[in-house]
Parts: structure tokens; sequence; C-alpha cells
């Protein structure tokens, strides 16, 4: 057998999915000493280039409430032709079209190396992708125009056959009708009044009018919806040109007002559109905001500027008056969108916040994505915009629609929830656990908008009593059922089953702490709190995370933005959890403990601690924290540049050097979505702050024996160093209080 | 004086007094036929009385519209029987008279003396009188009509200056006498609807309108100065040229009575309505000057400090032009440093003649910012044109006719100054149970189109580009009238919204902080889910009903709201409409009324026919002069005050009268009351001040000073005024009562006061005789048959085919009337055409079907209706030369405008009518009526002399109505 590394390794590859242990211990009590609960990191669509979809459809267990969907671990009976379900005991008759098969002739799911398989569903219609662009207007010429071409470009990277709409708004919004030849017309509305969809429906025209129903059934709804809804093929120069003519919102601001912006209608709208012209299919919502909405329902801060908005402190003193009403509007919004499968967007690019903290739910419930940057003309807007529309390698978009997420599970465990960018779909069922973890008492989520990376934190309890033991060698098994849209337009399911195999702790107990994933648990335990700390009050979580486990990591995720809100933004907190909810392990660990790299004369590019002491003067370091990357020049190398070195065919091997950190920075940039922020800074240089608030502060300006010494750089805080930390744990640790 | 007597039903105990009457031979100055004589012969007596009542039965059909022509103080007497002489002692008087006797008909007597200028001044006879005895008839009359001797002095007020010296006139003012036997009257009492007796009545014994009209004009050769305080001006019928020396032009200010009684208990007791009709904006002909702009500087138009009326003739300066006493208020204020001049000899300023606010009744300041709304100065106006693109509009052409024609019409806007362009901005929105804004912005290729759909809330969705300079957009614009009837072509929704639409306008010059007028073309009742949504109401059972008023009444409170909202904004609202049923145009019409707007209709419209008027109502109601954002202030000396208004406004106190718009054909009539006493010697004053933004955005002052005289005589107040200002006043004052009483209620009022003016005259200015004797004050001897039409109209007595809608549209259309409109609308002018001459018209006949000879072809005039009629028997002459075919038949009646054809005949004829239509504010359709034809009812509804067919009486019924009514008070 391999080592536990490899086999976490492995199954990652295969399945995408990481458990906290690999090995579970066989009774409740057991598993609720071991303080971290079982509970895997699942990734629904990772990719697999090796895996070719199946052109028919599964064979699930007949069990009403068990469909499960037949898999390598099930007993086949080949001369019955029965197959035993795994998490039932169902025995159930293959279907006619399994005739065939034998043990020399097995179809594909019940070879091991399937353990996660994809069918194609060949019924029902073939799905449009529908991307409704919803665009705000109130923003500076400059933003505007680089959020056009944007715009632009990304209509020549939709498939021929997608649909799509527009939406402006400022102190309006307008829905525009696309192609119409010669005048071009817009629906438009007050962006202070909500609409239910019934009203919106209405006022677009799009309810079926009463005289057509006497002629021809045939004519009826696909040209309605075609109005706002049209094939990119079809309209594409249409509008460009709409959004060519594109101005910024015309009425006036008068000095010390903030624009009025009616980003909450707007949303309503475009979520209401397409409720009713495309429920339950699959369809992006992309908005794009160039500040708060200032106006209607949903309005985050009012229009004068003198009245900032809302901060964490304002929060805390329950002086934020906006935010609740507006969290609540979004919130609906996001059910709404969900329920029919539709994702919301939201690329907010302001100096200033936009009201991601209230909006966040609609990205988060639907999946969709969350792109925070300053300005629509930036590269970091630009590159994350463009590589949303990545394709694979058969040249279909990395993104799917309206996916359900239903787990499977063996009687000795049930599932108490998930945390991710999903809702619950209500299901109950058998193996649905009473104990809630994340989003619970359900055993399917929906999940509006998945790619490749979406990560899902599973959660589960053991609920095997201690007197019942497992007979030897019994496994548990999972099974994870991803129903999607893929961006072909095909309804495809995705199966992964999983095993793992039960151990008494009390006899094996070395073999499950051997099992144990740190890192998978890191993250586990780490989106546990981050969710506690979104819905419950800040200070709590952190004692709660103390009390819960100790472990080094921790440290880093303690001064993470994912739990301290200080230095952040109501906004970017929610964005950093935002990315942190939905991004797979590799990534949210770079998140919590960013990746330092040296780069110096003396040897190669290495890795080193994160921590004030590599901060040195002859160093390039390279900071990696996902949100940024940091080029950080010390304080000799900064000279040295300065002085032009670089330039002079003498110190070629210098120049070498500065080109090396930037080179792997590109390479960092390249693969990551949203794209990170990229800094270039050097010793003394403001935006060195990014690195001296994340490196461990083994020297402050506290312990001054450091000063004058060569090693490192001191940091100016009062927070403790990890040395502190560690010590303080220690302390804890043996004492008897914990 | 005019004394008519009526032939006397022939009662058994009467007869002899009729023949007594005719006994008497006049002199037969006409050669009409005997008329009278024939009377008698004439059927049965009794029923006579019972005709008279039969009026009130029954309602007078709708508008018509006399010809008054007022003759200064004499009296004119018809008769209208030719054959019977009149007596002796109107011999004298006839020839003078007689200038231009009119066609055969009942102007044989005429009336005559009445030129003081010429005709009396030598003679010591009272010219004025010049009873008219009806042949035949009362033989008391004729004891009676002996001219009594008239109050000369009063007279010479009113006469121009050219008079005869006013002592030596002995006249009776203006009386006319009619008599009617006693015994007709008693049967009178009886209602009886079969009352035949009035046609023993000859038509041409009573007083005409026509004689009386071309009596007018005969006189009135010279200009017409206003220098002379309480002169009557001539009739509207008349042309003539006004030069200002000091009151406002008749065109700008008309009033009821020249001479107003001192205190309140004459007025009281003679009910003859005080009032003014005040046509702020009036356009006045070429050879007029317009009124000149003053500028009084930073400081603004100076004014009195008490009672802040602003410089006029009527301020007196005092102190050596230090300070100035007050016309109106008496208080002295001081004359700013920048303003003083000297005085001369006589007290005048040195530069009076300098200034217009010190020489001229009618002038402008130039505002300041303290009169501008927010103390900023005001944007130029926009006019926004929202078109219905609903089925129907589209169907009916509308849509098409009207995109096509606003290309063209856009060069047209109102200017100032026609060198410049407009700086009026347009804006478009078309609708139907949604709203289509258009961005129109220069710089797009093609215009967009912005739906509202949420109409329940309506507002504006763009600003740059909704609103826009024609000339920089003409191209966007050109393309978007080209294409709106193409997007509509196909339209399928018949359902309509209309309130929003006008909240769509203002809610833009809102946002665009501006004026403006809203050209709101509209086909249907708005019945879509809306504010002011409306249910289609029209109840004829309702009508005669004491809940008949609520017909007039507007079915929801949402639009006067909203009216007052646009008269906040100064948001004129036009209305056009076409529709194919009801529309409910009492309640359409509120906010158009309500904000100084106008109402068009065109009810089942159809482009070919209805083309031509349609395009040249619009084109002359987006050219026409027009303010906006209009405060209007009347001030009067102490002692009156107006108290009353009547028009098309809005008023959020009792003062102000406020108009979001207010434009050249609008007038409002303003009713005067008593609140102390008025002297003799100072007359009565009255400032109409009208603070308006111009149509280049400039904020102005005009201003109007009427002063009259002051009498402490009722012969005096009764010598002095003007009939046809006072039925445009009882018109407007009984239109407007519809709204809160039944009508039949509203015409017994009209009837009464008209009853009490006349009994107060008999009792108190005319010599005692007879109370079989009715005697009519000279002035107002037309008063009865104008009332009589006003009694008629389709208004008050509606007819079974009058819709609601009609009568609402008409009843708003009247308020905002000046004198010369109602006049021809009350009294339809009827030319005879069998001769024309260049250079001037065909005396007109009365509006009697007697009046018109199978023979002849006639042209009637409403200023809303213009019918050509053919008589059966015309002589092919006339067809050939009119129609070009030489047969009755084959004349299509369905033409809008007659052949242009190469002979002089056709030609002026055709001059003719354009001339009329040019007059009118709103384009007259022709309608040609043959004889006997079917479309001839409608024709006949306009011979308001004649009983009509919704049950109104005829003249000579009624006059005798009248006479009862008076003997009653008498008595």
């Amino acid at each position: 057998m391999a080592t536990f590394p490899e086999y976490i390794a492995q199954n990652e590859e295969r399945d995408g999915v990481r458990f906290s242990w690999n090995v579970w211990p066989s009774s409740r009590l057991e598993a609720t000493r071991m303080v971290v609960p079982v509970a895997a990191l699942f990734t629904p669509l990772r990719e697999r280039t090796d895996l070719p979809p199946i052109q028919y459809e599964p064979v699930l267990c007949s069990r009403a409430t068990c469909r499960a969907v037949l898999n390598p671990l099930c007993q086949v009976d080949y001369r019955a032709k029965l197959w035993a379900c795994n998490f039932c005991y169902q025995r159930n008759q293959f279907p006619p079209s399994y005739a065939g098969i034998s043990e020399v002739n097995q179809p594909a799911e019940l070879l091991p190396q399937f353990s996660t398989i994809e069918y194609v569903v060949q019924r029902g219609p073939q799905m449009p992708l529908v991307f409704l662009y919803v665009v705000d207007t109130c923003m500076e010429d400059e933003d505007l125009q680089a959020l056009k071409e944007s715009l632009q470009m990304s209509l020549s990277l939709l498939p021929p056959t997608a649909l799509v709409g527009l939406i402006t708004f400022g102190r309006m919004v307008q829905v525009h009708e696309l192609g119409c030849e010669g005048i071009s017309k817009s629906y438009v509305f007050r962006g202070t009044k909500d609409l239910n969809a019934k009203q919106l429906q209405e006022m677009l025209g799009l309810t079926k009018p009463a005289a057509a129903q006497g002629r021809g059934p045939q004519a009826a709804p696909q040209p309605l919806s075609n109005r706002f809804l049209q094939p990119v093929q079809k309209i594409d120069m249409n509008l460009t040109d709409l959004l060519g003519e594109l101005q910024r919102d015309p009425w006036p601001v008068t000095q010390g007002k903030r624009p009025l912006r009616s980003l909450g209608v707007a949303m309503s709208i475009a979520v209401g559109l397409l409720e009713c012209t495309f429920p339950n299919t699959g369809a992006r919502i992309m908005t794009f905001i160039g500040g708060p909405a200032t106006q209607g329902p949903g309005m985050v801060v009012g229009d004068e500027l003198k009245t900032p908005i809302r901060s964490w402190h304002d929060i805390e003193k329950d002086n934020a008056k906006f935010m609740k009403k507006a969290t609540k509007h979004y919130e609906s919004l996001a059910i709404r969108a969900s329920t029919n499968g539709h994702i919301i967007d939201i690329y907010a690019c302001a100096l200033d916040q936009t009201g991601l903290l209230e909006m966040k739910c609609c990205s988060n419930h639907t999946g969709g994505y969350m792109v925070m940057a300053d300005s629509f003309n930036t590269s970091l807007f630009k590159q994350t915009f463009q590589r949303v529309f990545t394709k694979d390698v058969q040249g279909s978009f990395k993104m799917a629609f309206a996916a359900t997420l239903e787990v499977k599970t063996s009687r000795e465990i049930k599932v108490s929830g998930a945390i991710g960018p999903c809702v619950s779909l209500s299901a109950k069922g058998p193996c649905v656990s009473e104990n809630e973890i994340g989003t619970g008492g359900t055993c399917q989520w929906k999940i509006c908008g998945l790619d490749p990376a979406t990560t899902l934190a599973l959660y589960f309890e053991v609920v095997n009593q201690h007197n019942a033991p497992i007979p030897q060698g019994g496994r548990g098994a999972i099974q994870f059922v991803t129903q999607y849209q893929h961006s072909s337009g095909q309804r495809r399911i995705r199966v992964t089953t999983t095993a793992r195999n039960w151990a008494d702790a009390q006899t094996q107990i070395q073999s499950i702490a051997a099992s144990f994933d740190q890192e998978a648990a890191a993250i586990l335990m780490a989106r546990l709190a981050v969710y506690r700390a979104e819905t419950e009050e800040g200070p709590d979580v952190l004692r709660w995370l103390d009390r819960q486990l100790i472990r080094l990591f921790m440290f880093h995720l303690r001064r993470s933005p994912f739990l301290q809100v200080f230095n952040n933004s109501p906004d970017e907190s929610s964005y950093y959890r935002h990315q942190f909810n939905r991004q797979d392990l590799t990534q949210a660990l770079i998140m919590i403990q960013p990746v330092l790299y040296a780069y110096s004369f003396n040897g190669p590019p290495e890795p080193v601690l994160l921590d004030s002491s590599s901060i040195l003067p002859d160093r390039i370091l390279l900071m990696d924290t996902f949100f940024q990357i940091l080029i950080y020049h010390g304080e000799t190398v900064a000279q040295w540049r300065k002085a032009g070195y670089q330039d002079m065919a003498e110190y070629e091997n210098f120049r070498h050097l500065l080109q090396a950190p930037v080179d792997d920075a590109q390479e960092l940039l390249h693969t990551r979505f949203p794209m990170p922020r990229y800094i270039d800074t050097e010793h003394g240089g403001s935006q060195a702050r990014f690195l001296l608030s994340k490196v461990n502060p083994s020297q402050t300006h506290n312990n001054m024996y450091a000063w004058g010494q060569e090693s490192g750089a001191p940091i100016l805080t009062d927070d403790v160093s990890l040395q502190v930390f560690m010590d303080h744990l220690k302390k804890l640790a043996v004492s008897s209080a914990a | 004086m005019s004394v008519s007597l009526y032939p006397a039903p022939p009662h058994s105990s009467q007869p002899p007094v009729s023949t007594a009457y005719s006994a008497p031979p006049p002199p037969s100055y006409t050669q009409a036929p005997p008329p009278v004589s024939s009377a008698p012969t004439q059927p049965p007596p009794p029923s006579g009385p019972a005709a008279s009542q039969q009026y009130y039965g029954s309602p007078p059909p709708p508008s018509q519209q006399p010809f008054n022509s007022s003759l200064p103080p004499t009296s004119q007497q018809q008769f209208t029987s030719s054959s019977v002489p009149p007596p002796p002692s109107q011999q004298t008087l006839p020839p003078s008279s007689y200038s231009g006797p009119a066609p055969p008909p009942g102007q044989a007597p005429a009336p005559p003396v009445s030129q003081p200028q010429q005709s009396f001044p030598p003679s010591q006879p009272p010219p004025t009188s010049q009873p008219a005895f009806t042949p035949g008839p009362p033989p008391t009359a004729p004891g009676s009509f002996t001219p009594q001797a008239p109050p000369p002095s009063s007279q010479s007020g009113s006469f121009p200056p050219p008079g005869p010296p006013p002592t030596s006139l002995f006249f009776f003012q203006c009386s006319a006498v009619l008599l009617l036997s006693s015994g007709a009257f008693g049967q009178v009492r009886g209602p009886q609807p079969g009352y035949a007796a009035p046609k023993r009545l000859d038509p041409d014994a009573i007083p005409s309108p026509i004689q009386v009209i071309e009596d007018d004009k005969a006189k009135s050769t010279e200009p017409f100065t206003t220098g002379v305080r309480g002169q009557a001006p001539p009739l509207v019928t008349t042309n003539f040229q006004v030069k200002d020396q000091g009151n406002a032009s008749p065109r700008f200010v008309r009033c009821t009575a020249y001479n107003m009684p001192c205190t309140a208990d004459m007025a009281k007791q003679s009910q003859v309505p005080l009032a003014a009709v005040v046509k702020p904006l009036a356009m006045l002909p070429p050879d007029e000057t317009p009124p000149y702009l003053v500028d009084h500087g930073e400081g603004g138009p100076i004014r009195c400090n008490r009672c802040k009326a602003y410089m006029c003739p009527y301020m007196q300066f005092i102190e050596g032009g230090r300070r100035f006493q007050c016309g109106f208020c008496s208080c002295v204020t001081e004359v700013p440093p920048h303003y003083f001049q000297h005085l001369d000899h006589t007290g005048k300023r040195v530069d009076c003649y300098d200034r217009p606010e010190l020489s001229l009744g009618s002038y402008e300041f130039l505002a300041t910012v303290d009169y501008c709304k927010n103390n900023k100065l005001p944007q130029p106006p926009a006019f926004i044109f929202l078109i219905d693109v609903s089925y129907n509009a589209v169907k009916s052409g509308m849509v098409n006719i009207v995109c096509q024609e606003l290309k063209t019409l856009l060069d047209y806007l109102p200017r100032e100054n026609p060198e410049m362009d407009s700086a009026v901005r347009v804006g478009f929105v078309t609708y139907n149970k949604v709203l289509h804004f258009y961005n129109v912005k220069s710089s797009l290729a093609q215009p967009q189109m912005l739906v509202v759909s949420d109409v329940s809330d309506m507002f504006v969705p763009l600003l740059d580009g909704f609103l826009v300079n024609v000339n920089e957009s003409r191209l966007v614009i050109e393309s978007l009238l080209d294409q709106i009837p193409e997007m509509f072509a196909d339209t399928r929704e018949t359902e309509t919204v209309f309130g929003p639409v006008i909240q769509a306008g203002l809610e833009a010059l809102k946002a665009a902080d501006c004026a403006g007028k809203l050209f709101v073309f509209h086909t249907s009742l708005p019945i879509a889910e809306a504010p002011g949504k409306l249910k289609n109401r029209e109840d004829k059972k309702l009508i005669g009903t004491d809940k008949e008023k609520s017909l007039f009444q507007p079915q929801v409170g949402f639009y006067n709201t909203l009216a007052k909202e646009c008269v906040a904004q100064g948001c004129c609202v036009d209305l056009f409409l076409f529709p194919n049923q009801y529309v409910d145009v009492a309640t359409l019409g509120v906010v158009p009324v309500s904000t100084g707007g106008s109402v068009y209709k065109y009810t089942y419209f159809q482009a070919q026919l209805d083309q031509e008027r349609f395009l040249n109502d619009l084109r002359r109601d987006v050219q026409k002069l027009v303010g906006f954002d209009a405060v209007m202030r009347v001030r009067t000396s102490t002692g009156i005050r107006a108290t009353d208004f009547f028009g098309s406004f809005f008023m959020s106190n009792t003062t102000d009268v406020e108009l979001a718009g207010l434009d050249c054909d609008k007038a409002i009539t303003v009713e005067f009351k008593h609140d102390d006493k008025l002297s003799e010697e100072t007359g009565a004053l009255m400032q109409c001040a009208v603070l308006y933004t111009s149509c280049s955005g400039q904020r102005r002052l005009r201003i109007h000073n009427m002063a009259v005289n002051c009498c402490s005589q009722l012969a005096d107040l009764y010598r002095n005024c003007e009939t046809d200002t006072i039925i445009n006043f009882f018109s407007k004052y009984a239109f407007r009562g519809v709204l809160n009483n039944p009508t039949k209620a509203v015409r017994d009022t009209l009837v009464n006061q008209c009853a009490q003016i006349l009994a107060c005259y008999r009792k108190n200015c005319a010599s005692p005789s007879s109370a079989g004797q009715l005697i009519l004050p000279e002035c107002m001897k037309l008063l009865p048959v104008y009332l009589n039409c006003v009694l008629k109209s389709d208004v008050l007595l509606p007819g079974a085919d009058v819709s609601l809608d009609d009568r609402a549209y008409l009843r708003q259309l009247i308020s905002c009337m000046d004198v010369t409109e109602t006049h021809v609308f009350f009294y339809p002018r009827l030319l005879p055409l069998m001769k024309l001459e260049s250079g001037s018209l065909p005396v007109a006949v009365r509006d009697s079907e007697e009046r018109l000879s199978k023979g002849g072809v006639y042209l009637l005039e409403t200023g809303l209706h213009l019918f050509l009629w053919v008589g059966a028997s015309v002589q092919q002459e006339l067809l050939l030369n009119i129609f070009g075919t030489p047969s009755f038949g084959q004349i299509d009646s369905s033409m809008t405008s007659l052949p242009v054809l190469d002979n002089p005949f056709s030609q002026r004829l055709r001059e003719i009518i354009d001339s009329f239509r040019a007059q009118r504010s709103r384009y007259m359709k022709l309608m040609v009526v043959k004889q006997e034809d079917r479309a001839e009812l409608i024709f006949r509804h306009f011979l308001v002399e004649d009983k009509s067919a919704s049950g109104g009486a005829s003249y000579v019924d009624f006059l005798c109505h009248m006479h009862k009514e008076i003997r009653q008070l008498l008595s």
C-alpha cells in the first residue's frame, strides 16, 4: 500500500475529493472525540482530460429513497444480471440494455478506475447558454470605455448560439431590446421601485397576449424572449453598436453627491427577466458595477458624499442603516436566481466599497464570480474577465450551469451539511444528519455556477453506535452525484463514488491518526470558521476556533482576512471570504498561508519562511497570497536597481536576477482566476506593507535585540509572533484547564 | 331708440287694436312685402302666446352666432312690416340710417340715426329713436314711441370725440319698444304647445342683428382712438383701426359697460354684469403697433408701493415729479432717482410721450429676476409632442399625418426674431398602453426608443437627448418621424393611457427645468390600467335631470391634481382628439383647460376629409405666439374689485390667474363687483398685468390699462354698454353654471337676469308707456336674440344627436373665447352669394330659413363650421361658376374645398372663404349643403332665429316670452 500522502494525492487526482480523515472512526462517540469531523473537500468538476463522457444514462438503484448510481463498489451477480446497491443493499435488476454484461464484459461504471464517471443525458432539449450583461453607466468615461471594450471583446468569445441580453443602469434601468432595425429600443424602469416577476413580465410585454392563443400554438414563446435575449450570431453587430453608443449616465450629479445608481432594481430586473424567460436553464447574469447602489431597494449608501459608506466600525455600532434592508433585498434575489439555476456574477470596480457585503449572497448562493478591482481600466479586471471565457481542449467553456449535487452515504454515516457556493434543495433523505454544519438538513444542493476549481466542503457525521461494531474490513461509502448543464448545452451527470475504511479508535488509533490529512482538515475547519464568522459575531469565532483545535497553521488563519476584519473594509472581507469558500485546497492554503520565495545570488530560488527574518537586503522576495502577487526588492537590491546595474552588460546576472521573479509571477498571474493584484515594490516602498502585514513578526520594534542585525527587517506591530503564540499554546496544551 | 311693434295675435278683443295700428301708415321706406299686414290675417290668435313658452319647454339648438352690431346710443328700430309704414315721427330719421339697406328682409326700417357724427349734429330732434312700428299691431304702441328726451349729456362721453355736441342730441337713448297686444300676453301665461301666433309677428319688425352690424360698420370710418375715457369701441364685427392713446385697445380689452354704476346698489338694481373680456396676447393687425417693451433696469418696473400697480398713464406725478400718486389706491410713492423727470406746466412729465408706460394703454415691461420662479431666469420653453400610436390612431391615418407634418412644421416654431432660430426645444413621445420616449440627440446615428411600461408611477427615462434643438438634431428627428408610422403600422394595441402621458411631459419639463407645451394627439377613452383610467359613463338618460351636471364634471379627481402640478411647472397642454366614440372630453379636457391649453376634436377623423382642417389647426397651434408660466393679476381702483374669472386657467387663490400657457387666442373674462363707491370724476380704472415667459425665454410683464366712466344715473349705464360682451359674459357664466346646476336652472337664471336688466331699464329709464310695449335699450336691443342663441346652444339645450363629448367640448371651448368669437359662434354669419363684388363682402342676412332663397347660394360661418348652402332651384350659371357643373344633382356634397375655377366668381368666393378661415383661430372645414339634402338638418341647426329641432325657441317666440317676463317683473 502506498503511503497516505500518495493515496491522498491519487484520490484527489481521480475523484477531486480530500477527506480530513482517510480512515474513519467507527462510532459516533469516537468520531466526536476526534474534534475534526469527518469531512471532505469535493471539487465536482475537477478537470479530467482522461475521462471521456459516456453516452448513456446511469443505472439507478430502484429503491425510491436511495436512487444511488451503479458503481464499482456494487456487488454484481453477472449470471442473474442483478446488482446490489452498496448503500441500501437493494438488489436491482440490470436494465435490458445490460443483457450482455459478464465478468469480462463490464460496463465502464463497474471498473474500479472509473470511480468518477460522467454520463451524458440524451433526453431533453439542447439548452442555450444565456448571458445577461447588467452594466452600470455611472462611471468615469475612461472606465466606461474600458468596460465597453471588454464587453465587446467578450461577445467574440461567446459561442454563436449563445443568447445574450443587455441591461444598463444608472439612475434608471434600461432593458435593451436587441435586434431591432433602425431605432434601437429599450424598456426603461425607475430605479427606485422594485417589481415582482409578474409585473415585470407585463411591463416587458412578455405575457402571452390573449389574442395569440387562437393563432397556432407554435409561434408563442420563442419570439417573445428573443426580443431581449438573442443569439450572438444574429445580433453581435447590433449589440456591438449598442455598447459603442452607451453613454455615461446623463443625469446630472451635483457636487457633493454620488451618482444615483439603481443597482438593486437592475439586478432585480435581470433576475426577473430570466426568471420568466428561461427558468431552470443555465444562465449568467454578469453585473458590472462602478460604485455602490445609492437608491431604491438594495441601496447601501445615500447619495450624500459626506456620509461615507458603512465600515466594520459602523456595523458593530449598528450604525449601518441600509445594510439590513439591502442584504435582505439581495438575499431574496439570490434565492430567486438560484431557484431557477441562474448565476449572478459581480464585477465591482471602484476605489471605494460597492456593497459587496450586502450583495455577497448573490454570488455565494449562485456560484457566481465576485471580482473586485479598482477600475475597469486595469488589467486585473480585463484579464480576469477574459479568463471567465476560457475554453478547455474540446473548445467548451470551463463553466457549467444549474448543477445539483446529491450526496449518498452508507448507513453508518450521514451528511451534515455543505459550505461553498451552493444552496440547499431541502431534500430530506435517509442520509441526512440531524446535526447541521453549514448548509445542512438536505442531501441535495444546487450549484448554479460551477467551474473546474469550484470546491465544496462537505461535513459528515458518523452515526454508527458504539455498541454496533462494524465488521472488520467494512468500508464506508459516499457517492457524489452532480447533475449539470454542460456549456455545450448537454445535460450531464458526474458520479463520484468513494469509500474509506472504518477503524476502531480504541484499537487502531494510530492508523486513524496516520490517515489525518492536515491540509484538508485545515481548510475544512477554516471554511467552517469563515462560515461562522459570516453568520455569527467575530470574536466568538476566534475563541471557538481556539477551543476547537490548536495547530500551527491556525496562527496564520487567525491573522488572515477571512477572520480578521481589521484593516479590511466589509466589502473586502466579503470578497476574500467568497474566494476562500469556492477555491480548491491548494489555492485555499495559499490564501491562508501565503507562499514566499526568495531570489538571490546565493543560490536558486527557494521557498522561505513567511517570517520577517526572511526579509533581507540582498534578496528579492516573491509572495503569493492568492489575491496578490508581490515582488519585493530588498534594500541593497533596490539600490542596485536604482543605480541601473541591470542595464550594464557586465551585470547581466543582476538583470537575470531581477527578471526571474517577474517571470515566475507572470506564470502565476496567467493561471489564476481571478487575476491577482500584481505589486512590484521594494524596501521602504509603500506597497511593501502587503508583505509586512503577512509575515510572522518575529522581529518587532519590541524585541530590540534584533535591531541592527543582519537578519531580516523588524515589523512595527503589536501582534504576537508565532514564537509567542506557540509558547502560549504549549502552556495551554499542558495545562489542565484545557 | 327703436320701437318695434308686434302684431297682436288676433284675439277677439284685440282686433281693433291691430287695425288701429296699421292705420297710421308710416312712410314706406321699405319696399319689402308687407309682413305685418299679413300677420293679422294669419293663423289663429290663441296659439301665439303658447308658443312663447315653448322655448322653455324645449331646448334650443347648439351654437349659433348672432351678428350684432351695436350702434351708438341712437335707437334703431326695425320694422319688419314693409307694408306698414312706420309712424311719422320716424320718417325723419330713416334716411340717414339707411345708408346701406340690407337685402330685402327685415332690414327695411333701418335704424339709423345713430351715427352721431354726420347726421345728428345739427338736428335737434333726437334722431335716436326710430320707432319702427310694426305694421298693424297694437294701437297703443305708436303713441308710446314718441322719442323721449334722452339725457344728452351722458352721451357725450360715450361718443367718439367727433360726435355732435351731446347736448344737442335729444334722443331717447337706445330703447326699442315692442308692443305686444295685451291679449297676446294673456294667453302667454298658459303654456300651450301648439302655439302659432308668433308667426304673426313679423320677424322684420324685431331688432335685427344684421342691421345693427351694418350700421356700426357704416359709422366707423375713422380710426378708434382710445384716449377718451368711457368710450365704447366699434362692434367686433366692424373693421376698424385702433390708436392707443392711453387705454388698452378693444382688441385686448372689451367691457360690458363703459359707464359703470357708481354704487353697488345701482349695479344690483340694473343687473347689468360688470365685466371685461381680456385677451392679453391678442394679435394686432399689421397696421397697428404691438406693445412696446419697456426696460426699467435692474430695479424692475416701477410700481405703487401699496397696491403694486405698475407705472401707467393713471399715475399722477406730484411735487415736481419727485413722487407719484397711484390712480388705483391713491398712495404716494417716491420716484426712484433714475426715473425722475421734470413736469411741464400741465403737471405732465416732460418725457410723457417718450415713455410708453406713461402714454399708452398697453405695453410690456422686461421683468427682472425677482419676477422669476426660484429667482432664476427662465430657460427657453420646450414643445413635447405626444402621439397616440394605438390601433385606431394608426388606422385613421393620424399618426402618419402628424409625423409627416412635423417634419416641416418644426421649422416654424415660435420665435420673436424672425431672423433667428427658435429657442424652443422639442421632444417626442409615442404611446399606447405604454410610453415610448425618443432620444434624438444630434450625435446619434439613429434615434433611440425608450419604453416606459411602468405607467403607474410615471417618470422620464432620459434627460440628455430628449429635448433637443431642431436644427442640431434635424437628421435624427426626421429619421424618427419617418420610422414612427412604420414601427406601429401593424400594432394591435387598442388600449391607451392618458394620465401618464401628461405626467410624462410634465416630468420631462421638470427635469429640464423649463416651461413648455405638450401637444397630445389622442384617440380613445383611456381604459388601460393606469392613473387617470376612465370608464365609459355616457348616459343619455341623465340629460335633463338634476344629475346632468355630473356629466360635465370630471369623473375622477386625478386630472385636477395633475393640472395643478402642470400649472406649477408652467406646462401647458394642447389636446388633439380623434375619437370614434365617447372619450369623455369633460375629463380629458381638465388639464388642457386648467393649463391655458386648447382642445381640438376631430370626431370620426378620416385622413382624406379632415386632414386639411387638422393640419391647419396644428400649424397654427404650433406657430402661434404663446407665453408660458404666466400669472395674470387685475388691479382696479378703489371701489370695485375683480371677483370672478372665466377662461382656461387655474387659480390657487382668489386674485392670481395662473396660466401655464397663454396664447394669442385665449381670452379671460373678468367680472367686477363693487366693494365701495366709485366717483364720476375719477371713473373706474383697471390694470391687467400678465407676467409671462416669452417663447425666447424672456420674462416679461404685459400691462393693459383701461379706464371707464362712472355714472350715477342708470340711463347712462344703459346708454353705454356692449351687448356682445355681455353675451360673452353670460355664456361663460352659464356654461360654468352647468357644472353645478341643472341646465334648466341655468337657463332660467339667464332669462331672469336678462329680464331684470330690461325691466330695470323700462322702469327707470324709459318714458312711461303701456305695459303692452316692450321697450329695449338701444345698446341692448339685440340682447334677447343673442341670449336666445345662448339658451339654444348645444350645451344648454342639446338635441338628441348631440353627444356629451360635443357639449363638454363646446363648453370648454367657449370659456376662453373672446367677444369676436362668441359673437359669430352664437349668431353665425350668413352671406348670400348671388352677387359678389371684389373688395367688399355682400351684406349678411339674418339666420333664418325665411331669408334663404331657393335660387340662391349662401355661406354660413360660425367660427367652427363653414357651410355652403345651395338652393334647389339655383341658377345654372351660379353652379357653373362655383362648382363647374351645370346641374344641382351633380354637386358632390362631400367636397371639403371648392374646385379651383377660372372665373371671377369662383375666385372671389374662394377668396372670401380663405379670408374667413384666416380670421378664425381654428380652421373651418367647408361643408356643402344642398337644399333638402339630409345634411341640411345640420345646417338648419345654425339658423338661430328659427325654432330649433331640439326645442329651442325662435327669435320671435323668445321675444314674446321675454316681454312676458319683463311685464311680470314690472307688475
